[in-house]
């Protein structure tokens, strides 16, 4: 992450430097940091709420039940976390929303995932397999129906605004399953985890 | 069309009705639940809050800087000999790295090219297909403080660039 990182924004100045675009690096870096606190206190408000409810769901039992009806799917992606760990019901209410569009619902759980998975572990400021694998599948986005892209679409006048949901589900089982194969491959043949 | 933009929007609402009138049936402090949870969810917030300001100011500088075009041009050329559209690169580079300027990206091409052309379809596909890598990267490893990611980057690449590839051919296709 710190070379990820780092390496963006030296490459940033870098070339902005070379291309003398140095003034219009500093606005934007400003304005993006400005942007990213108003993002958050966005966030914030949707994430209590949902975290909230979740909690409501959680104690009812719906979480468990959903998490039992995703497990055998949670034990294949995932053979290291263990069966109804608090990190896979955190998973499959990720993988969930996500599925249904649900971002802002997607995201809490997700972080909450990653931060159980962290207390499996021992290492500490190493990936896991687990999450690794979790986040790759995460990326590769699942997702039933792009709402935001329909309503792009209408606003700029396509005469079927939906047409693009056929291809849209292909593709995007068609990146889900390139992640798969990618974990299971590398579950099959990678190194084992030290 | 109608039907799925109208079960979208009633999604949340429905989940939000299930989730309390299944725990008021089962007799739970519902509104003391609620209060535990969203109190823990403001913390996950505000932890991630320095990790989102160190990123988009990140992004912003590589998006000022002109690289990300440089990239786009560049790799254009690359894939120009594949029968790649050149128009839907830099779309695919954006969204890596940051789904409201690939958005932007996005309506640009339904102004020029329209929304029902090739190229504003292949970019809608292509945009619900794929994810923001480095952002999404970014705030989960950040939230648990890992800083070795191992091997997700290149399996992030690898789905995605299925999910490209997909798109293109889908919408080239029918």
């Amino acid at each position: 992450m710190n070379y990820l990182w780092g390496g963006m924004i030296l490459v940033g100045v870098v070339y902005a430097a070379m291309t003398g675009n140095l003034g219009a690096v500093t606005d934007q870096a400003l304005a993006s940091a400005k942007e990213a606190v108003s993002l958050c206190l966005t966030m914030t408000g949707a994430m209590a709420f949902w975290v909230g409810l979740m909690k409501i769901a959680e104690k009812g039992g719906m979480v468990n039940r959903a998490a039992s009806a995703m497990g055998p799917i949670l034990r294949f992606l995932f053979p290291s976390v263990p069966e109804n760990s608090t990190a896979g019901r955190y998973m499959a209410t990720n993988m969930v929303s996500n599925f249904l569009g649900l971002g802002w619902a997607a995201t809490p759980a997700g972080i909450s995932a990653m931060k159980e998975l962290k207390r499996l572990q021992k290492m500490s400021n190493q990936a896991t397999d687990a999450m690794c694998d979790f986040l790759i599948i995460n990326i590769s986005s699942l997702q039933l129906i792009p709402v935001n892209i329909i309503a792009y679409r209408s606003q700029y006048g396509a005469v079927s605004p939906a047409a693009i949901v056929g291809p849209a589900i292909i593709a995007t089982s068609i990146s889900t399953l390139a992640a798969v194969i990618f974990i299971k491959l590398r579950q099959a043949f990678g190194r084992v985890e030290k | 069309m109608n039907l799925i933009l109208y079960l979208s929007e009633a999604v949340i609402p429905i989940l939000v009705l299930l989730i309390v009138g299944n725990g008021l049936m089962h007799r739970q402090h519902v509104y003391e639940d609620f209060l535990e949870g969203a109190k823990s969810g403001i913390r996950t917030a505000v932890e991630i809050m320095p990790t989102l300001i160190g990123l988009m100011a990140a992004v912003g500088i590589l998006r000022a800087s002109g690289f990300l075009d440089f990239i786009s041009g560049w790799l254009g050329k690359v894939m120009a000999a594949t029968g790649f559209p050149t128009e839907l690169i830099p779309v695919a580079v954006v969204k890596m790295f940051s789904s409201s300027a690939a958005t932007g990206l996005l309506l640009d091409i339904y102004k020029t090219h329209g929304a029902d052309s090739m190229l504003g379809r292949a970019a809608s596909v292509m945009l619900s297909s794929t994810e923001t890598i480095f952002y999404t990267m970014s705030v989960y490893f950040m939230s648990v403080k890992v800083k070795k990611t191992r091997y997700t980057l290149p399996g992030a690449l690898f789905a995605t660039t299925a999910g490209i590839v997909a798109s293109v051919f889908l919408v080239w296709k029918t």
